[in-house]
């Protein structure tokens, strides 16, 4: 059971290259919107031609360019949730669910629909049109819909995206019930760096419209390998680098001579985490003295704005976060050290 | 009263309002398939006669039926059926006026259709044409019957080309349009204002008709 995507795409100046294998389990399609997440789906499902490619699902050849397979939407059995759910507004949840059952030879129709109505807590609203439902049940009726037609594998674009924030836990809960559930390979495409540390098991970071292979998540947040990764994982402090020695880099934007752990390349960049940093009474090995620019009230922390030797504006400026307890009394313009932790320095190739 | 005028106009609006339906849904759908370029040309090309005077396209259409045309003569001779100066001949004229307004409004409602109600249909195992009759159609179910009855009431209010085209013929092509010209100008007022109020509560009708429908769906959606 697997999942094989090699697709090239350009549509004017925007060039889609996707490359990644999965294996069973969720797999996360990680990007900002617009690096051609949605489309990569498409592509598997049919709906989109890409230009060269190769797709392969369980074995099963969706489409090669080379050998000119490119079977029609209808034959592909590939479950794909839109992100508006795609419910027809002209027809009642049931009779959105019998549609699905049209391409099946069902013996038992009636009995698989109130199975899925039961199963996904519909029961009662199958008479309903989907702009009577809150957004959660269209969710459910879409994913109903899509299961009646037992496809092999399990598309998600953004599937939580579209709902309120009070709405999206409870739903996340679902969907994690439901992938775990089902047997095929799953995508699932996201740009928040949250959901796909809850609910994938590998990913592929989509940049401007690159996507290379596929590492488990794990990997992604502790050693993200590329700027774009480490961005979209969330990490907001990092500085161009260039490499002094085996163990030491100079981090250009910062201003300071760094040690970090050994590095098998030349890391174009240097990163670290607003909650690796540690602060300092004096200076010392990786201690860089800042200045603080700007100190935000948050939630549960104070968030620092500081100033390096490199300077006050853009990448120059480091974001640590203090927890409100121990947060003394900063000022603007008080000076602080901080120490960065050789083991924390994420090191980054350009791409 | 004869009340030939009134039938003959009825019958050749509900004709050519059904023959302006389907071509109009046809092209409508086969435009928006079309890639750019061609898509500019040809929707100038139908769109047309929604401009040109209705007596350019009645010469237009007397060039190609016009019983000394090559058309009209083969048609003539090969299963001796005129194509002008008949009552049909204004079906000729109203559909060609008409369809501008079936088309444009039916293309504008499958412009709206949203895409990927239709990909993920497909996606489900929907065939093309379930897809269009089933899903398509009824959700631009609004925009095609304004775009009906717009092209029945124009149907109904031709006068141009249907003068050129199928004359008046008391009894035989006479339409409401052409007799109340007729009546004025043999200056029998008083008829021709029967006429024109017929005329009038007909098209009252049919908007009335059309703004019913338009509220009941709106209800039945909400």
């Amino acid at each position: 059971m697997s999942l094989i995507v090699r697709i090239e795409k350009d549509i004017g100046a925007f060039h889609l290259r996707v490359n990644f294998e999965s294996e069973n389990g969720v797999h996360g399609l990680l990007g900002a919107s617009g690096c051609g997440k949605s489309m990569t789906l498409r592509c598997i499902a049919g709906v989109v031609k890409p230009d060269r490619g190769h797709i392969e699902v369980n074995g099963r050849v969706l489409f090669d360019s080379e050998t000119g397979v490119d079977l029609p939407p209808q034959q592909r059995r590939v479950g794909l949730l839109f992100q508006n759910y795609a419910l027809f507004p002209n027809m009642t949840v049931e009779q959105n669910l019998r549609a699905a059952l049209r391409g099946q030879k069902s013996a038992d129709e009636a009995g698989e629909i109130a199975a899925m109505l039961r199963r996904f807590e519909l029961t009662g609203l199958e008479r309903h049109r989907p702009s009577q439902l809150s957004g959660g049940q269209q969710q459910r009726v879409a994913l109903a819909r899509i299961l009646l037609t037992k496809p092999e594998i399990l598309l998600l674009d953004e599937p939580l995206s579209a709902l309120d924030s009070y709405l999206r836990w409870q739903t996340e809960l679902e969907l994690a019930d439901l992938l775990d559930s089902f047997t095929g390979p799953t995508l699932l495409v996201t740009h928040s760096r949250e959901e796909v540390h809850r609910l994938c098991r590998t990913v592929t970071v989509l940049d401007h419209g690159r996507g290379e292979g596929s590492v488990p998540v794990s990997m992604l947040f502790s050693a993200p390998e590329t700027l774009s990764a480490c961005l979209l994982t969330g990490c907001k402090n990092y500085s161009r680098a260039e490499r002094l020695s085996e163990n030491r880099i100079r981090a250009v934007d910062w201003g300071a001579e760094l040690s970090c752990r050994n590095a098998a390349f030349d890391p174009a960049y240097v990163a670290i985490r607003a909650h690796h940093l540690e602060r300092a009474d004096a200076p010392g090995e990786n201690v860089i003295s800042c200045g603080v620019l700007r100190v935000v009230d948050d939630v549960f922390s104070f968030i620092v704005m500081a100033a390096t030797p490199g300077g006050d504006s853009g990448a120059s400026r480091l974001r640590l976060e203090l927890p409100k307890e121990d947060c003394p009394q900063l000022k603007i313009g008080d000076a602080i050290y901080l120490r960065l932790p050789p083991d924390r320095l994420m090191l980054l190739k350009e791409r | 009263m004869d009340l030939y005028p009134l039938y003959n106009s009825l019958r050749v609006a509900a004709i050519s309002c059904v023959i302006v339906f389907f071509l109009g849904i046809f092209f409508a759908h086969m435009v928006a398939k079309l890639p750019r370029t061609v898509k500019g040309l040809l929707d100038v090309v139908l769109t047309l006669p929604l401009v040109l005077p209705p007596t350019v396209v009645g010469y237009f259409l007397l060039l190609a039926f016009g019983p000394n045309r090559a058309f009209g003569a083969w048609m003539q001779s090969a299963f001796h059926v005129r194509l002008t100066m008949v009552w049909y001949s204004a079906i000729f004229a109203s559909v060609v006026v008409a369809f501008p307004l079936m088309y444009r409004t039916a293309r504008g409602a499958f412009e709206s259709f949203d895409p990927t109600l239709r990909d993920s249909a497909r996606t489900l195992g929907l065939s093309n044409s379930y897809i269009f009759w089933r899903i398509q159609m009824p959700c631009c179910r609004q925009g095609i019957l304004a775009g009906t009855v717009l092209a029945f009431a124009r149907a109904l209010g031709e006068y141009g080309a249907t003068s050129m085209i199928a004359g008046y013929t008391p009894g035989r092509t006479a339409t409401i349009s052409t007799t109340v010209y007729q009546l004025w100008r043999t200056n029998n007022d008083a008829l021709a204002f029967r006429w024109v109020m017929i005329n009038v509560a007909i098209s009252f009708v049919v908007l009335m008709a059309v703004n019913l429908l338009e509220k009941q769906q709106r209800r039945g959606a909400a």
